[in-house]
């Protein structure tokens, strides 16, 4: 096991990548040089210095202080909207998979329809109704999530519902509910995994998009999108402060990426 | 303790309804072995899983009764059928290879049904999948229940079916060409076993099987199936001495030289 895990290099990366990235947030939670909130208006848009190793934006925010707790925000935002769209979508994906008939059509058009939509769009329409900030944010986006995981899932149980062992679970007289979600459950994780992994991910890009474009995290906590949209305005003054928030939103999506790969190649 | 009346299975999901299995009536005591014979798709296994309860109530439409103990298992509710299902009546397919959950270890599987129907704490669980185990003569029991299944051999994966399907002391055991997928040293070991559980525990056997000569070994009645329905019947070594029907006949003649020889033996 140990050994498949190094030679897989994808995986082992991913893995590496990470790891450090869910340490500095949660690093940042505990730690931060500075109050990721507390202007000095003396250094305002600070260029890099040991002082500020990334540089202060325009109110005189640290800006490494800022991404460190950005991250962890924008990492809860990603972990909720998965645990949302894995658990509804399980369920969901689980009754229409296994039973099929009519039940399962009608959720599956009105899966369809769904699908149809950007889910920028309907995230916005969630958000307009509900109101921005964290939690927000996260149901809208769990919310839209939850079709493609039922159908991922769905999926899966119909593969496994006609297999002999789930035959022989039959018959040894065990419910469909457990046969559901102890017999066959089990063997869908790979599958899971990989999809979460690819889900937090466009989680991530979704939140970052929203807070980029004001409706998502709002002041005074920060998330890395929104703190991209900030720094659009000083793009050509202190490109540090872009790059520096690009930097942790490509290395965040790109440690997950290399993750599921990984995963999906050791399957 | 088991009486199929007329039992005729009709499948539904396509155009026209096609009827697979015609008048079947079987009737089963305890402690007997019975064989159903007959060439592949003369509905050996439809009847058997009907009997089993294993048969989708939506695409099939299923005439007659299955009586078990008095109680007809296929106008019982759901909730009852399962209570006799692993508990009293038990199967082992054809197929050892994928009979078993890939991701789950082989002491949990056989312990699935004492979970299911019984209120035994997980100590007393193992205790007596462990003894299960040791009773299909699998060599190293502790061994085998921490194992996955494709750590197993075929013939080991058959006798771990076996035990799970043993392992809640079921009155009807049905197996459908259980040794069909394994090699015939192996077969016979299994066949032998099938014989020991029955003299030990009483379990009656609904043995299916291509296998003339095994079936004369094992059963003490048969039925032979042709095209859907029982064309003969009764006691195996009359119905394969002096076989009253035609097709009883032609099937006994296809036996090769060398199996004849050893059948007569
Ligand atoms: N889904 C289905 N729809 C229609 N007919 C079916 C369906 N499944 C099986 N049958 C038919 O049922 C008949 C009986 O099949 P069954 O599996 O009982 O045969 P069998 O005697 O067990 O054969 P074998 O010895 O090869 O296992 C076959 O003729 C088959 O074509
Ligand atoms: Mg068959």
């Amino acid at each position: 096991m140990k050994k498949r895990f190094m030679k897989n290099r994808r995986l082992f990366i991913g893995a590496v990548i990470t790891g450090i990235m869910v340490l500095l947030a949660v690093a940042g939670v505990f730690f931060t040089p500075y109050d990721p909130n507390a202007m000095d208006t003396s250094a305002k848009l600070a260029g890099i210095s040991l002082k500020h190793l990334m540089g202060c934006d325009n109110f005189g925010r640290d800006i490494l202080s800022r991404i460190l707790s950005g991250l962890g925000t924008t990492m809860l935002v990603a972990l909720g909207t998965v645990f949302i769209g894995v658990f509804f979508g399980t369920i969901i994906g689980a009754f229409t998979g296994y039973y099929g008939g009519i039940p399962d059509e009608v959720l599956m058009r009105f899966n369809d329809a769904v699908l149809a939509f950007p889910s920028l769009l309907l995230a916005l329409v969630f958000i307009s109704v509900m109101g921005a900030g964290k939690l927000n944010v996260t149901i809208a986006l769990g919310i839209l999530f939850i079709p493609s995981y039922a159908r991922i899932m769905r999926g899966e149980f119909l593969r496994c519902k006609n297999l002999d062992y789930v035959r022989s679970a039959r018959l040894m007289g065990a419910s469909d509910i457990r046969i559901m979600f102890v017999h066959i459950l089990p063997n869908t994780v790979q599958v899971m995994l990989s999809t979460i992994a690819i889900g937090f991910n466009n989680a991530v890009l979704a939140e970052a998009g929203m807070s980029y474009l004001g409706i998502g995290v709002q002041p005074p906590d920060s998330s890395l999108g929104r703190m991209l949209s900030e720094a659009q305005s000083y793009l050509f003054i202190r490109p540090g402060y872009a790059v520096c928030t690009g930097t942790a939103i490509v290395l965040l999506i790109l440690g997950f990426a290399m993750l599921s790969e990984g995963l999906e190649k050791n399957a | 303790m088991l009486d199929v009346i007329d039992l005729n299975i009709e499948f539904h999901d396509h155009l026209t309804p096609e009827t697979v299995v015609y008048d079947f009536d079987l009737h089963l005591d305890e402690g007997e072995i019975v064989g159903i014979v007959g060439e592949s798709g003369s509905g050996k296994s439809m009847s058997a899983l009907a009997i089993a309860g294993l048969l989708s109530r939506k695409h099939m439409k299923k005439r007659g009764q299955i009586l078990f103990d008095g109680v007809d298992l296929l106008t019982c509710s759901r909730n009852v059928l399962r209570k006799y299902q692993g508990n009293d009546i038990c199967m082992v397919f054809q197929e050892p290879m994928t009979s078993l959950n890939p991701v789950k270890r082989i002491g949990w599987q056989v312990g699935e049904s004492l979970r299911i129907h019984t209120s035994l704490s997980e100590e007393q669980i193992k205790e007596k999948v462990l003894k299960i185990l040791k009773d299909v003569e699998l060599d190293d029991p502790e061994g085998v229940y921490d194992k996955y299944p494709h750590e197993l051999s075929g013939g080991m994966r058959q006798r771990v079916m076996i035990a799970a399907a043993l392992v809640c002391d079921p009155k009807i055991l049905i197996a459908d060409e259980p040794t069909t997928a394994l090699d015939v040293t192996v077969q016979a070991q299994i066949i032998r076993l099938l014989k020991r559980i029955n003299k030990k525990t009483g379990t009656a056997i609904l043995f299916i099987s291509h296998d003339l000569s095994v079936v004369r070994k094992l059963c003490g009645r048969v039925l032979v199936m042709y095209q859907g329905r029982i064309v003969e019947s009764g006691d195996v070594n009359e119905v394969f001495d002096s076989p009253k029907e035609d097709y009883t006949k032609r099937l006994i003649s296809a036996i090769p030289k060398m199996e004849k020889l050893k059948y007569e033996q």
